[in-house]
C-alpha cells in the first residue's frame, strides 16, 4: 500500500486533489481510498487530507500517520506544523515553491535524504497562468505522478476530466502537462547530478 | 457500474435508483451532501415522479415524511447528531404508525460539547425507537443496505435507519459498484403500502390508544422487528442473486472458526479491525471478528452462536452508555448469559478521534491475555482527565469542563475566562 498525505490551506483544492488522485488510480484499475481529516473548514486555515492506494481492497480507516509521499501545496506551512511528521526516511517530498529546498530553510532535511525523491515545483504560478486562479493542487498530483511514478499523465488528465470540462478541464490538463514535464526535467538534471 | 466515488454521492444514487416519490430533509454535516445530490437530481429532472421538499428543521423533516408515507409515497430523509435529536418525537411516531420510512444517519457525536466528528451516539440513543437500524461497513455496503432497506421497510410497514460512519464513509472517496436501474427494479417492488390516507376513501391513522390496547400496538412493533431477524438474511440472500454480491445480513464474522478471541463491532472501523486481526494472524493469535449489520432488530442468537465457541470477546464501540458502560456491550452480553464467556468493553473514537491499529494491536493482545478493565476507554489522555478532577476538588468554581480541557491540552485562542 502506498499512502500519500497531502497538507494545504481552505480554498487551496486540497480534499479535491486527494479525490483526484484517488480517481487517476481507480482509472489504471488499483484500488484508492481518499479522504478529508475533518474539521469546521475555513479558507486559510490548515488542511490535511490523505489518499491511499494499493492492488487490493483497502479497508484500514485509520488516518495517514506514516506517509511513503507527502504533498505540501502551501510552503508557508512550514512554520507552523510539523508537516514531514512520519515521513518514511526513503518518502517522496513535491513542494510546492519557485525557490529551491535550500533557499527557504529547507537544506539540512533535503541532505539527509535521497534527492532523487524531492521536488520543488511553482505549482500555484502554473495554475494562474493556465487557469487563471492561484491552486495549486492540479499541477501538484500531475508533479506528485512524474516525480513517483505511480500513476500516469493520462490517468491524472482522465481524473481532471471527470471533475472539470469546456476551458477549466482544458487550463487543468495544460497546468498538468507542464507541471509533469518540469518535475521530470528535474528529476533528469537530479540523475545527471 | 464501478466507479470511484465519494459515500455520499454513491448513497444519493442509490436513493434515486430505489425510485422515492418525496425526499425531504435539512442539511446537517455529515449528511448534507446526500441530501444536496438528491436535489440536484430531482431539479434536473433525472428522478421523477419526486417531489424534494425543504423544509425548516429535522423535526419538520420527519413530519413531512410521515405524512407522505402515510398517503401512500415512498419517503426519504437524512440527518445527523442534533439534527436526529431534534426529530425525536416525530422519529417514535413513525415507527409507532408503522410507517415504512428509510432514513440514512451519517453518524455524528452529540453534544455538548458541540462536535461534528463521527461516533455512534446519535443513532444508538433511538434504539428503543422502534426503526430498525442497519450499520454499513464500506461504501459499497452503504448502497447496498438502502436498497435492502427500502424492501425491508415496506414488507414489514416499519421504518429503519441506514447508518453509515459520518465523515469515514459520507466523506471517502472508494471504489463502488452502482447497480442498474434493471437490477433495483427487479428487487425492489413498487411501494404497496398497507395504510393509504386517501380523499376518496377518507379514514384516520394515528388514534388515542388507552391502556386497553396499548401494550398490543407495542408488542405489534416488537413482533415486526422479530419478523426482521427472519428477513433480513432472506433478503440479503435475494440481493446476491441479483446483484452478485455479499451485502447486508444480520451479522457478519470474519476469521472466526477457530478463534478464542473475537472482536465486535460495528460500522466503518470492522475494515482497520480486520487488517489488524490478520497482522496477529499472521503472528499465531486466535483471533476473529464479528460484525454486527443489524443493530435493531438484536440478533441475540446469531451472535450467541458466533461466539459459543470462542473464550472471550472484546467488543470496541463507538458509543458510550454513561454511569453504566457500553451500549453494543450490554446488547451482546445479554446475548451470551449463562455462556461463561469473558467479555471486556472497549470505548474507542468518541467524537471523531482516530483509532489507530497501534492502538488495537495493544487492546486485543491485553484482551487475550484478560488483562482488561471491564470497560476500558481507548486512547484516554488520563492526565488531562485527572487534573480536571484534582481542579474541581481544590476549587468550587471550577468553570467549565469543556474550556478547560482545551485550556489543558494547549488548543490555542479557548479560554474560559475573558482577558
Amino acid at each position: 500500500m502506498f499512502q500519500i498525505r497531502i497538507h494545504g490551506r481552505g480554498g487551496q483544492g486540497v480534499v479535491t486533489a486527494t479525490e483526484m488522485l484517488s480517481v487517476a488510480a481507480f482509472e489504471e484499475g488499483r484500488h484508492a481510498q481518499a479522504f478529508p481529516s475533518f474539521g469546521s473548514e475555513r479558507t486559510g486555515a490548515p488542511v490535511v487530507a490523505f489518499c491511499r492506494i494499493d492492488d487490493k481492497e483497502i479497508r484500514l480507516r485509520e488516518p495517514i500517520m506514516e506517509p511513503d509521499a507527502l504533498i505540501i501545496q502551501d510552503p508557508t506551512l512550514l512554520h507552523q506544523i510539523d508537516v514531514f511528521a512520519g515521513l518514511k526516511h526513503d518518502g517522496y517530498v513535491l513542494l510546492n515553491t519557485h525557490h529551491t529546498f535550500e533557499s527557504i530553510g529547507l537544506g539540512d532535511f533535503v541532505k539527509e535524504r535521497d534527492h532523487r525523491r524531492l521536488c520543488t515545483l511553482p505549482a500555484t504560478q502554473l495554475g494562474l497562468k493556465h487557469v487563471g486562479r492561484p491552486i495549486p493542487n492540479v499541477p501538484l498530483i500531475a508533479g506528485f505522478a512524474a516525480l513517483s511514478d505511480m500513476i500516469k499523465l493520462e490517468s491524472v488528465i482522465k481524473a481532471i476530466n471527470e471533475k472539470f470540462s469546456g476551458k477549466v478541464a482544458e487550463g487543468n490538463i495544460a497546468a498538468a502537462t507542464e507541471a509533469y514535464a518540469l518535475v521530470k526535467e528535474q528529476m533528469k538534471e537530479h540523475s545527471h547530478a | 457500474m464501478l466507479k470511484q466515488t465519494e459515500g455520499s454521492k454513491a448513497v444519493a444514487e442509490a436513493i434515486a435508483l430505489c425510485r422515492p416519490e418525496i425526499i425531504c430533509a435539512y442539511p446537517i454535516s455529515p449528511q448534507t451532501h446526500i441530501v444536496e445530490a438528491l436535489g440536484e437530481m430531482v431539479k434536473a429532472g433525472e428522478l421523477t415522479p419526486c417531489e424534494f421538499i425543504n423544509v425548516e428543521s429535522e423535526f419538520a423533516a420527519m413530519s413531512v415524511a410521515i405524512g407522505s408515507s402515510a398517503a401512500g409515497a415512498r419517503s426519504y430523509t437524512a440527518t445527523a447528531s442534533q439534527g436526529l435529536l431534534f426529530m425525536v418525537e416525530a422519529v417514535y411516531n413513525a415507527a409507532g404508525l408503522g410507517l415504512p420510512i428509510v432514513m440514512t444517519v451519517a453518524n455524528r457525536a452529540i453534544g455538548a460539547p458541540i462536535n461534528i466528528w463521527n461516533d455512534h451516539s446519535d443513532s444508538l440513543s433511538q434504539r428503543d425507537s422502534g426503526w430498525m437500524q442497519l450499520f454499513a461497513e464500506t461504501n459499497q455496503e452503504a448502497v447496498d443496505l438502502h436498497i435492502q432497506a427500502f424492501r425491508l421497510a415496506e414488507e414489514l410497514s416499519m421504518p429503519i435507519m441506514v447508518c453509515m460512519d459520518g465523515f469515514i464513509l459520507t466523506h471517502a472517496f472508494e471504489r463502488v459498484d452502482i447497480p442498474s436501474q434493471e437490477q433495483v427494479d427487479a428487487y425492489l417492488p413498487p411501494f404497496e403500502p398497507r395504510q393509504v390516507l386517501d380523499p376518496a376513501e377518507p379514514m384516520s391513522i394515528g388514534a388515542m390508544v388507552g391502556p386497553e390496547a396499548f401494550m398490543e400496538v407495542k408488542y405489534l412493533a416488537h413482533a415486526k422487528q422479530m419478523q426482521a431477524i427472519e428477513l433480513i438474511p432472506k433478503l440479503a440472500d435475494e440481493f446476491k442473486n441479483i446483484f452478485g454480491r455479499d451485502s447486508g445480513g444480520l451479522i457478519r464474522t470474519y476469521q472466526i472458526e477457530d478463534a478464542e478471541t473475537v472482536v465486535i463491532a460495528m460500522g466503518s472501523i470492522l475494515g482497520t479491525i480486520k487488517d489488524v486481526v490478520d497482522e496477529m494472524r499472521a503472528e499465531g493469535h486466535k483471533i476473529g471478528v464479528l460484525g454486527i449489520i443489524s443493530f435493531r432488530p438484536f440478533p441475540l442468537e446469531q451472535v450467541r452462536a458466533a461466539l459459543i465457541k470462542s473464550k472471550r470477546f472484546i467488543v470496541l464501540e463507538k458509543s458510550l452508555a454513561v454511569g453504566m458502560g457500553g451500549i453494543v456491550a450490554t446488547n451482546v452480553r445479554m446475548a451470551v448469559t449463562g455462556s461463561g464467556l469473558r467479555g471486556f468493553t472497549a470505548i474507542a473514537g468518541l467524537g471523531g478521534r482516530a483509532i489507530p491499529k497501534s492502538s488495537l494491536h495493544k487492546l486485543f493482545r491485553q484482551a487475550e491475555k484478560e488483562e482488561l478493565e471491564p470497560v476500558t476507554f481507548v486512547d484516554l489522555d488520563w492526565a488531562a482527565v485527572n487534573k480536571q478532577l484534582e481542579r474541581e476538588k481544590q476549587t468550587r468554581r471550577s468553570g467549565p469542563i469543556a474550556e478547560n480541557m482545551l485550556h489543558d491540552k494547549g488548543i490555542v485562542g479557548v479560554s474560559a475566562k475573558f482577558g
